[in-house]
């Protein structure tokens, strides 16, 4: 294989044979670009997908409070249940499941909030420092609320894009103060949420001062989780479905409510909900590999059937060469160590126009569907690798067969 | 130099059994040229193909150089070709992609020879067979009587004990075909021994040897005064 004599040889053939080259090479590196190409785009639309779905964290869990069904414990239904900072703190600290991220909420559904000349209807959220990552919100300005700011009760908000647009402009809100329910808020942050617009007009501010400005004393209106991620969705539902029902059982006890009142708490486990967005980008990878795999297999068999044809071709020059003293395994060396060299070299070729097109293209690519296609490296040499190989044993068998001619045979060949 | 006793070989077709050489005993000398002829099935071709080690024989011993050629497989086959033999075929058979002198250095890229010695090795038999000029030549921009000496000069290059020639002047004209001829005896006369299969009595007549073959069997075996080709060009 790495005689020299043998690659001259193997340079000569093919530098005299340009078209049978050309076409063997755009049939493997066309092969591959389309391949790279199709992973790429799955990739693309697997980031969309994900994008549009996932406004929260996947595996947010929230407990609502609702109204009584069954009288219990001397209480009548239709009771209105109330949560406190006590049963936030209780679940807290009485799961034994690990908890990653929690935090209670308190909320004005339609709170004022004024600044200078600009006014608007906003919801007013008071919250604790982890809600951030509950909600998936980023700063993309100064900063969030953190535990010291909750401690000492500060009157200090974050504010959506949405909400910092209509009332800032263009101007920095930092350090500014805005009117929340006659009261003077100083910005502190402004966030993105990819829930977009509808959760990009909220204001945070630290729960206790919400509290307070709005006369809630230690009422909480809801109050979120986020378990440690889990390796698979199985496990993570497990878990979820697990802590869900604990807290039920330890709030329902706490608060008096019969064990079998279902509209007294709600609870929404939104992992339950994810699971179709799971399922589907399940299906996409599964059918963009389907295709994928298809179109490869759709190269080796252009391949083996191009191997085939140069064989049959070359029967007479087999027969030439081996009256002339090639032995029949020198024969096969030949033909693969030619049909490796060319299908390395033009899937080499594929792969890095593939790439580059994802390269240059990929990041103009703005569909609600497609973000950001791009492709594995390692997959992408490793499918090259794959059809070198299938080439290979695909060019093999010709390459044996017409070894195995028989010499006169061979020579009778037109 | 070869030396052949018993020889059998019969081809199955279908259900029959085609019984095409029926006992050839048969030497050949060094430095001999011999012609072997007959009609068509008489079985010329497959005693040559069995002397080529393109074919083998059913039964019967064959000996060239006194090295027995027997139960060979695809590998020893080709190695003793490449050492032993010389091709010339009624086709020529070059390969058409590769230039003149090319194709006359395959035998010897076959015996592991270095590129730069092999090229100049090639070009001494191109400048023997008189085509030095055309090396470079690709075999379709030659005619039939250059084709035929190209593979002439790369039957000599591996040094071959015998040359073995069928038809070799069957797809030229009368002119040509004694050009070759003459060709064919100059190398004889340096003592190279020549195997010619032919038909045509012209041309065995310039050999020095007529083996004639009728139906699988040696119907006749004589010496000749050998007509010089020159004398009919």
């Amino acid at each position: 294989m790495f005689s020299l004599e043998r690659w001259q040889e193997v340079f000569e053939t093919i530098s005299k044979n340009k078209l049978r080259t050309f076409l063997t090479g755009v049939s493997v590196g066309s092969g591959i670009f389309i391949l790279v190409v199709l992973l790429g785009v799955s990739e693309g639309f697997q980031n969309g997908v994900e994008k549009q779905f996932q406004g929260d964290a996947e595996n947010i869990i929230n407990i609502y409070p609702g109204s009584t069904s069954i009288a219990y414990e001397g209480f009548n239904k239709d009771r209105r249940i109330q949560f406190t900072n006590e049963d936030y703190a209780l679940v807290n600290k009485e799961t034994d499941q690990e908890i990653e991220f929690a935090s209670p909420l308190y909320q004005i559904f339609a709170g004022l909030v004024s600044y200078g000349n600009e006014s608007g209807s906003y919801r007013v959220e008071g919250i604790l420092p982890d809600y951030q990552f509950l909600e998936k919100a980023d700063i993309i300005e100064g900063r969030f609320i953190n535990i010291n700011d909750v401690k000492a009760k500060e009157k200090y908000a974050i504010i959506g894009n949405r909400a910092k647009k209509d009332l800032f402009k263009d101007k920095s809100p930092i350090g500014e103060y805005i009117d929340v329910a006659g009261l003077n808020f100083k910005v502190i942050g402004v966030f993105t949420d990819p829930g977009g617009d509808r959760e990009e007009t909220r204001v945070y501010v630290p729960i206790s001062t919400a509290q307070i400005v709005f006369g809630a004393g230690t009422d909480i209106r809801s109050m979120g989780y986020t378990l440690p991620k889990e390796e698979n969705y199985d496990l993570a539902l497990k878990q979820s479905n697990a802590f869900a029902a604990q807290i039920e059982q330890m709030l329902k006890s706490k608060l008096q409510i019969d064990p079998k009142d279902e509209s007294a708490l709600f609870i929404s486990n939104n992992i339950v909900n994810t699971k179709e967005i799971y399922l589907l980008i399940n299906a996409m990878k599964i059918f963009f590999w389907g295709v994928g795999i298809a179109t490869l297999l759709a190269g080796i068999i252009g391949v083996s059937n191009i191997m085939l044809i140069i064989v049959k071709e070359r029967t007479k020059e087999i027969g030439i060469r081996k009256a002339l003293g090639a032995e029949p395994i020198s024969i096969v060396g030949m033909i693969l160590h030619e049909s490796i060299f060319v299908t390395s070299v033009s899937g080499l070729f594929g792969l890095i126009f593939g790439l580059a097109l994802l390269e240059i293209v990929g990041p103009y690519i703005e569909l609600d569907f497609i973000r950001n296609p791009s492709v594995n490296f390692s997959i992408a040499v490793s499918t090259l690798v794959l059809l070198i190989a299938a080439g290979a044993i695909a060019g093999f068998f010709p390459a044996w067969r017409g070894a195995r001619i028989k010499t006169i045979d061979a020579l009778r060949d037109e | 130099m070869i030396e052949i006793k018993d020889l059998h070989k019969s081809y199955k077709m279908g259900k029959n059994s085609l019984h095409v050489l029926k006992g050839i005993n048969f030497n050949v000398e060094e430095g001999e040229l011999v012609a072997i002829m007959g009609s068509s099935g008489s079985g010329k071709s497959t005693l040559l193909n069995i002397l080529g080690m393109l074919d083998e024989a059913d039964q019967g011993s064959y000996t060239l150089d006194g090295v027995p050629i027997k139960n060979l497989n695809e590998k020893l086959a080709a190695q003793y070709r490449n050492k032993f033999l010389g091709f010339i075929f009624q086709s020529f058979n070059l390969i058409n992609y590769k230039s003149a002198i090319d194709n006359v250095a395959l035998p010897l890229f076959y015996q592991g020879m270095k590129r730069a010695k092999r090229m100049e090795r090639s070009m001494a038999y191109l400048e023997k067979v008189g085509l030095a000029d055309w090396a470079t030549h690709k075999p379709n921009e030659l005619s039939g009587g250059q084709k035929q000496r190209v593979a002439i000069a790369r039957a000599l290059a591996s040094n071959p004990k015998v040359l073995l020639a069928d038809e070799l002047t069957g797809a030229l004209d009368s002119k040509t075909s004694y050009e070759i001829m003459d060709l064919i005896q100059k190398i004889n006369d340096e003592g190279r021994t020549v195997l010619i299969v032919t038909h045509e009595k012209d041309i065995a007549q310039m050999t020095k040897r007529i083996v004639n073959l009728k139906d699988g069997v040696i119907i006749e075996d004589k010496k000749i005064t050998q007509v010089r080709a020159m004398q009919n060009v």
